[in-house]
């Protein structure tokens, strides 16, 4: 097998696989506090993420829209990982999230289960599919009235 | 500089790939099998050494200078006009202005000729597979005229829907525009009956030509239309060079869309007079080498042939059809009758966005997304497609890549069995 292949497998894990099939926390949300809907105009991706916050806490969130199995899963990854976390917290999760897919690893952060979106760095085309729910959630946090965008 | 006609006997295809660098060149350790040809072709040496030798040997600029290289430069130029003139067989060659490619032609239709022609309650005929680039233009002209823009729908197979364009067209009805070939299906419209159908309404045509030029024959006098837009870099040309045809009796009458040198006759402060056509359409210095480049990528062409270059892509097609279709959940997007080599395609359980970064590490470069026809995307329901698309150099070894890399990727992704 070839690098570019063993990239490959990095890309695809069997997490995001899993993830792309049956998406977590895949729902609108009634009682949502913070919406914001994501479109990547390049490919088609569209997505509106929900967030529930109370207390400054990130209580419940959820997503619903179509994509790639990168922008899918690394939505559903995410939902799960900012459940229960402090705004600040899933900001500054968002800040090293967007570090890791693009310039290089932060070395204290450890990102647990989201360490599987680390592969993307190697497909550059693939970057803005990965954090597109990344965006939609920080502007749904900032309350940014307008569609997030990953250009 | 005509390239011998190598044909594969047996199989009645082309054998031109050798005349294209880049395909010699591994991409990520593998062949590579270029279908991405819809977005941009490759280009055969002869168009590399044509603008490098132009630069090398003839560089000056044109229609102004009195020293020999300026005269020598202008005349490169001109016959390159004549080449375009040749392979639309337009009736003659000031029917020719030079854009920067298909985008920029319909752009100076719808400034010039469109400002001129319509007025509020006027309609602009399209066609729900159009570009954006046959949609925006025209968008932007109705906000400036307060014209309408319509468009014909299009059938599950992905063809026009001709007992509605009959109905759509009317005496309101300024002009008509539509794609000779579709990007994102392949559909070939009947470009001769939409035309004739236009002009019996009063109505005038302009037919994107982006997607047919380097696929068939095209005869602007034989279709009848009024305007022809193409791009020379889907045409094995250079990019940022394209060219508009636009019949005589119209082209004259249009005002200028530019200015700048070049397209005057005499300039003062008061009143500036403006050049006779094509001249009055080519503001400021042109891409001289572009003009160059798609001369020589036109030679190259017409010397294999565009009846033999269909042909080839006709063999590929249908043999690609037959793999993809021999693959599970497999669902082919545009299944016209009359279809030139583009297999648009959704693979179930697998987004047209992975599908190419997959089939990009076995070397198989495809297009995935909306193609720039969002309004036809949304008429099929789907975000995109994965898009196959032939050029004259395409082999069954291609193919074959292209249905190996598919099976590839539905074993990574587990759908081999749906």
């Amino acid at each position: 097998m070839s690098d570019h292949h063993s990239d490959l497998r990095e890309l695809y894990q069997e997490v995001i696989f899993d993830h792309n099939r049956h998406p977590r926390n895949f729902h609108a949300m009634k009682d949502a506090s913070h919406t914001a809907d994501g479109h990547n105009p390049l490919c088609g991706d569209q997505l509106t993420v929900y967030a529930r916050i109370e207390d400054g806490v990130v209580q419940e969130a959820s997503f619903v829209g179509h994509g790639c199995a990168i922008s899918t899963a690394s939505a559903s990854l995410m939902t799960e990982a900012v459940k229960g976390q402090p705004v600040d917290q899933v900001e500054a999760l968002f800040r090293d999230m967007h570090a890791m897919l693009t310039e290089a690893h932060p070395e204290e952060r450890d990102f647990g289960k989201l360490e599987v979106l680390s592969g993307v760095r190697e497909f550059p085309a693939r970057v803005k599919c990965a954090t597109l729910a990344w965006h939609t959630l920080h502007n749904a946090i900032a309350q940014a009235r307008d569609t997030a965008r990953t250009e | 500089m005509n390239a011998p006609i190598r044909m594969d006997s047996a199989a009645g295809l082309l054998d031109s790939a050798a005349d294209f660098p880049i395909l010699s060149r591994p991409i990520k350790g593998r062949r590579l099998a270029y279908l991405d040809n819809g977005a941009t072709t490759q280009k055969p040496l002869a168009v590399i050494q044509a603008e490098s030798d132009f630069y090398a040997q003839s560089n000056a600029n044109i229609h102004r200078g009195v020293h020999w290289l300026s005269q020598h430069a202008t005349d490169l130029y001109e016959q390159g006009r004549e080449s375009v003139r040749q392979l639309l067989n337009a009736a003659r060659s000031q029917e020719i202005v030079f854009t920067r490619g298909t985008t920029e032609a319909i752009n100076l239709v719808a400034y010039s000729w469109g400002r001129m022609a319509l007025k509020e309650g006027d309609e602009i005929l399209i066609s729900g597979m159009e570009h954006h680039s046959n949609i925006v233009p025209w968008q932007l002209l109705c906000e400036q005229t307060g014209a309408l823009l319509r468009a014909i729908p299009v059938t599950d197979s992905g063809e026009l829907d001709m007992d509605a364009y009959r109905t759509l067209l009317g005496p309101r009805t300024k002009l008509v525009g539509i794609a000779h070939v579709s990007n994102a299906l392949g559909t070939i419209n009947p470009v001769g009956e939409i035309t004739r159908l236009a002009h019996e309404a009063g109505a005038k045509v302009l037919i994107d030509g982006a997607q047919a030029v380097a696929h068939q024959t095209v005869d602007v006098q034989k279709i009848d239309c009024d305007f022809y837009a193409f791009s020379g870099h889907k045409l094995y040309g250079p990019t940022g060079i394209g060219a508009l045809y636009v019949r005589y009796d119209i082209l004259k009458d249009m005002p200028p869309w530019q200015g700048g040198g070049d397209m005057i006759y005499t300039v003062s402060f008061e009143r500036s007079t403006y050049a006779d056509v094509p001249q009055r359409f080519e503001a400021g210095t042109p891409n001289i080498a572009g003009v160059v480049g798609l001369d020589a990528a036109i030679r190259y062409v017409l010397s294999i042939g565009l009846d033999a270059i269909a042909a080839h892509e006709q063999i590929l097609l249908e043999h690609g059809t037959q793999e993809l279709l021999a693959l599970p959940g497999v669902r082919l997007i545009g299944t016209a009758a009359n279809k030139a080599g583009i297999l648009s395609f959704l693979v179930n359980g697998i987004h047209p966005h992975d599908l190419g970064t997959i089939l990009d590490t076995e070397g198989v470069a495809i297009r995935a997304g909306h193609h720039c026809a969002m309004p036809l995307m949304t008429r099929f329901g789907i975000p995109g497609t994965a898009r196959a698309s032939l050029a004259l150099y395409n082999t069954q070894e291609d193919i074959a890549a292209l249905a190996a890399a598919l099976r590839k990727a539905q074993k990574l992704f587990g759908t081999e069995h749906q």
